[in-house]
């Protein structure tokens, strides 16, 4: 039997008093809340600027709850087995949301990624090791030359 | 008969072409062929044990007084000390180095570029605590920096002393080889490159150099340039008695 059912059990079905009672608290929070923490409200809320907001691989909402999670699926996936150019890629979330000031997604309050981490207090350190400013064509000072594998044999 | 019939027979060659198109890269079902095109692999395909990427280093050709090689994988892979001030020389980061083999009895030197070996039986792997290293499906040998917390025991285990430690914080790293401080890590065959479909850096450098003293290719494909060149010239496996079955092979040592 579950707690919930032994405490319904325990204080009795909740009578129209009741209802009433939830029904008003639920719109005075829901009012409260948006008082508080909507725009022009008292709670801060991140300052981000979202470069190409308009194109991303699922809804905003989505992201925000599950961006920790495809990133994390992605990183085993591409580190463990191989698998390149599938998926949430933290290159493609840097190539879209790299912002136009300091062409990165970290700096300041202000950037993509850390803005809301800095906002939640949750420490970001994707960029000990990654680029946070999205890939340039011919960046590296000399590129190694390029040949092309034929039927799996290197330079001759 | 068959003249009586021109149409039915150019038909027939049709779909004897389309056949035979098909058969280069047969799909029997999506993402399973029946033979393996090595080089790049399709956006969301996995590395496969069908193949073994390897190198054949031919040690007569390796120069003494060139690094083109060393040079490229520094370059290639970001190894250059950005942010590593205050770092001690000999505790740089570095994943391929030149080393001069002399035998004493005769004189005879050689000269070589030792790197991670790309174990078949990795050392590293089997002391790893955490399974931060590991061999990927097609003999790569790499560190996953996720899950690295830095304690060193592949350094130790490894007979060819091919890792290194990252000891100061980095900064602009290379998009796609992202590294970072407190990991061990060490020549990843440039995995970058090889999943694109090209050889790695030291590899065109060296032919770039003039030298084409490194082979790659893939050591399962019996057609391929390397397993040809295995079949023909004798080659060493270093410190072979550990049976390790290296990736990378050596000639005229």
């Amino acid at each position: 039997m579950s707690a919930r059912a032994n405490g319904s059990m325990r204080g009795g079905p909740p009578g129209w008093r009741g209802m009433l009672l939830r029904a008003t608290l639920a719109a005075g929070l829901a009012w409260a809340g948006m008082a508080v923490a909507g725009e022009g409200g008292r709670t801060p809320q991140p300052q981000l600027v979202i470069e190409s907001a308009e194109a991303c691989i699922a809804p905003p909402a989505e992201m925000r709850r599950k961006h920790p999670q495809l990133l994390a699926q992605q990183k085993k996936l591409t580190v463990r087995e191989g698998v390149r150019g599938a998926g949430a890629t933290l290159a493609g979330c840097i190539s879209c949301h790299a912002s136009r000031d300091n062409g990165s997604v970290i700096g300041t309050d202000r950037n993509f990624c850390q803005s809301c981490h800095s906002f939640v207090a949750v420490r970001l350190d994707c960029f000990d090791c990654h680029q946070p400013a999205p890939a340039r064509h011919g960046e590296r000072a000399t590129p190694a030359p390029i040949t092309p594998l034929a039927g799996g044999e290197g330079a001759r | 008969m068959s003249g009586h019939e021109p149409v039915s027979t150019a038909g027939r060659r049709g779909f004897l072409a389309a056949a035979a198109a098909t058969l280069a890269g047969v799909l029997v079902a999506p993402g399973i062929r029946l033979i393996e095109v090595a080089g790049a692999r399709a956006p969301g395909e996995p590395a496969t044990s069908r193949v073994r990427w390897g190198m054949l280093i031919d040690t007569t050709r390796c120069r003494a007084d060139c690094n083109a090689c060393v040079l490229a994988c520094e370059r290639e892979n970001g190894l250059e000390p950005a942010g590593g001030a205050g770092v001690d020389a000999r505790q740089r980061p570095q994943w391929v180095r030149k080393i001069e083999l002399k035998e004493v009895a005769t004189g005879r030197t050689a000269s070589l570029p030792m790197m991670c070996q790309h174990c078949a039986q990795p050392p590293c792997v089997d002391v790893c605590p955490t399974g931060a290293s590991f061999k990927r499906a097609d003999g790569i040998v790499l560190v996953d920096r996720h899950i690295c917390i830095g304690c060193r025991y592949c350094m130790m285990a490894c007979p060819y002393k091919a890792r290194s430690f990252v000891h100061a914080p980095l900064r602009d790293q290379h998009p796609d080889v992202p590294r970072g401080v407190g990991c061990v890590e060490a020549c990843t065959l440039c995995v970058q490159r090889v999943d694109r479909g090209l050889a790695p850096a030291c590899v065109d450098a060296c032919a770039a150099a003039g030298h084409g003293a490194i082979l790659f290719g893939d050591l399962n494909d019996p057609d391929s340039a390397i397993a040809r060149r295995l079949r023909e010239v004798a080659s060493t496996q270093v410190r072979a008695d550990l049976r390790l079955d290296t990736g990378v092979r050596y000639q005229g040592i």
